[in-house]
């Protein structure tokens, strides 16, 4: 097991009660969606939030970034980076730049 | 000595106003979820302090929050809204079937006995209920599955239930409003439900008197009178004396009987509100004179009530779930713009005074009498 940081967007923190960034504990394996189902759990206020109950799809306007790179259409499957992993980066999850 | 606390949900918010019975001076805490669009806020009638509040983002979705204290604190419950079943299809603005789709919380109605029993009107229209404080919620499905359910198309607004009317005497029997879909009556707990639509006419339907179709914009009713039902209509203000089986028109000497909220008056049920608007096509007062209209005989004849209220250059809007009326004597009435204005009257509506201005644009108002 290891531990990951994930960083939140503003609404986010507030609903969840915490700061900008949380840590998790994942497997050494762990993927996208082990990340997701880890912070669900941690933080249940934030289930449907993030991604959509029932068939766990991410929110359109919800996106995955981390190490430079987006994230957001890779599939659940897919491995954490390797940086994620040893908590040299966090996951960003982020809202959608929007006006009004 | 009594209290009035106003609920206000806006696009950036929710805002909560306290007074005392003269409702002179308000406080203003807020704003509560900042950020979010908070399209309703519901006090449970026999527990004043439960709150219901549904605060939704596009990017997050739904969340319900829950106070237990008048809305000094507040906890999310549940946000899972699930279609009972097979979702199934109704129509889309193309003519297609499409899935029904859960986008958000329109409107909360607590049960009128029970704080911890809630109803949620949702888009893409359907009845939710909560029995345990709004932890989990539960399809009424029988609504949404009713047979013209498939040929429900949304308007420009979508496809909303935006309003519950619940019998206090006979819980079982419950009104619910549909935006372009209609009117529908259940006597049974929510088991089955009618089209309550009888002589509605809408020009913009191929078949003006079609059961289903009708963009019902709001409901009212007196708590007293359960078989008669107020309705603003996508044009047209109505009366039904028989739970939905004939509406009358009562629109009157109204200067335009298109509009959004429609409210009754808490100690005279044959005296309604409704606050007219230009046209379909131009949501904000005749002439930018923003005017309440009040009719002490169930419609028909109004009086434009004005005092306090811009009689020009106004263009803003005052939408369904934005007026409200208290049970004080006499009784007050409340209401948001578009613009982010909330008036007050403390006088039935006499005379108007601006309590907050600037705020975001005003979703909803509700008022809460508390002893």
């Amino acid at each position: 097991m290891t531990t990951v940081r994930v960083s939140l967007p503003a609404h986010l923190q507030r609903l969840a009660g915490v700061s900008a960034e949380v840590r998790l504990t994942v497997s050494d394996a762990a993927t996208l969606a082990e990340v997701l189902d880890a912070l669900e759990e941690k933080y249940p206020v934030l289930k449907g939030t993030v991604r959509e109950h029932g068939a766990a799809g991410r929110r359109a306007y919800v996106r995955l970034f981390a190490c430079g790179r987006d994230l957001s259409h890779e599939a659940p499957g897919t491995p954490l980076p390797a940086e994620v992993m040893i908590g040299e980066e966090p996951l960003r999850v982020v809202g959608a730049i929007a006006g009004g | 000595m009594s209290q009035v606390r106003l609920l206000v949900g806006t696009k950036k918010g929710a805002f909560i106003f306290t007074s005392d019975a003269a409702r002179r001076e308000w406080q203003i805490e807020g704003p509560h979820f900042g950020g979010w669009v908070v399209m309703h806020l519901q006090g449970a009638a026999t527990d004043p302090d439960r709150l219901y509040a549904a605060p939704w983002t596009d990017w997050h979705g739904q969340v319900i929050q829950r106070s237990d204290d008048g809305g000094r604190t507040w906890e999310p419950v549940g946000n899972e809204f699930r279609y009972k079943g097979e979702p199934g299809t109704h129509q889309w603005y193309d003519g297609t079937s499409h899935p029904w789709d859960f986008k958000r919380v329109w409107h909360l109605q607590p049960s009128p006995s029970d704080p911890d029993l809630v109803f949620a009107g949702v888009e893409d229209a359907a009845l939710f209920r909560s029995a345990d404080g709004g932890r989990t919620w539960r399809e009424v499905e029988a609504l949404r599955q009713h047979s013209t359910g498939r040929t429900w198309q949304p308007g420009a607004g979508g496809l909303c239930l935006h309003t519950i009317l619940i019998d206090p005497a006979n819980e079982d029997r419950m009104y619910v409003a549909i935006s372009a879909a209609g009117a529908f009556r259940t006597d049974d707990g929510g088991a089955s439900w009618e089209v309550a639509t009888g002589g509605l006419r809408s020009e913009f339907l191929p078949d003006p008197q079609a059961e289903v179709g009708h963009c019902v914009h709001k409901l009212a009713m007196h708590p007293s009178r359960p078989d008669t039902v107020f309705m603003q209509k996508h044009w047209d203000v109505c009366r039904t004396d028989n739970a939905g089986a004939m509406w009358t028109e009562v629109s009157g000497n109204l200067p335009s009987d298109f509009g959004f909220p429609i409210v009754v008056h808490p100690h005279e049920p044959e005296t309604i509100y409704v606050v007219p608007i230009l046209s379909d096509s131009e949501h904000y007062p005749p002439e930018g004179k923003l005017q309440v209209h009040r009719s002490r005989t169930g419609g028909g004849e109004w009086e434009a009530l004005t005092r306090g209220l811009p009689q020009g250059d106004c263009f803003q809007n005052v939408l369904r779930d934005a007026l409200a009326i208290d049970a004080m004597e006499p009784c007050g009435l409340y209401m948001g713009t578009t613009g982010g204005t909330l008036f007050a009257s403390a006088d039935e509506g006499d005379s108007w005074t601006p309590i907050a201005e600037h705020l975001p644009r005003i979703l909803s108002v509700e008022v809460q009498s508390i002893p």
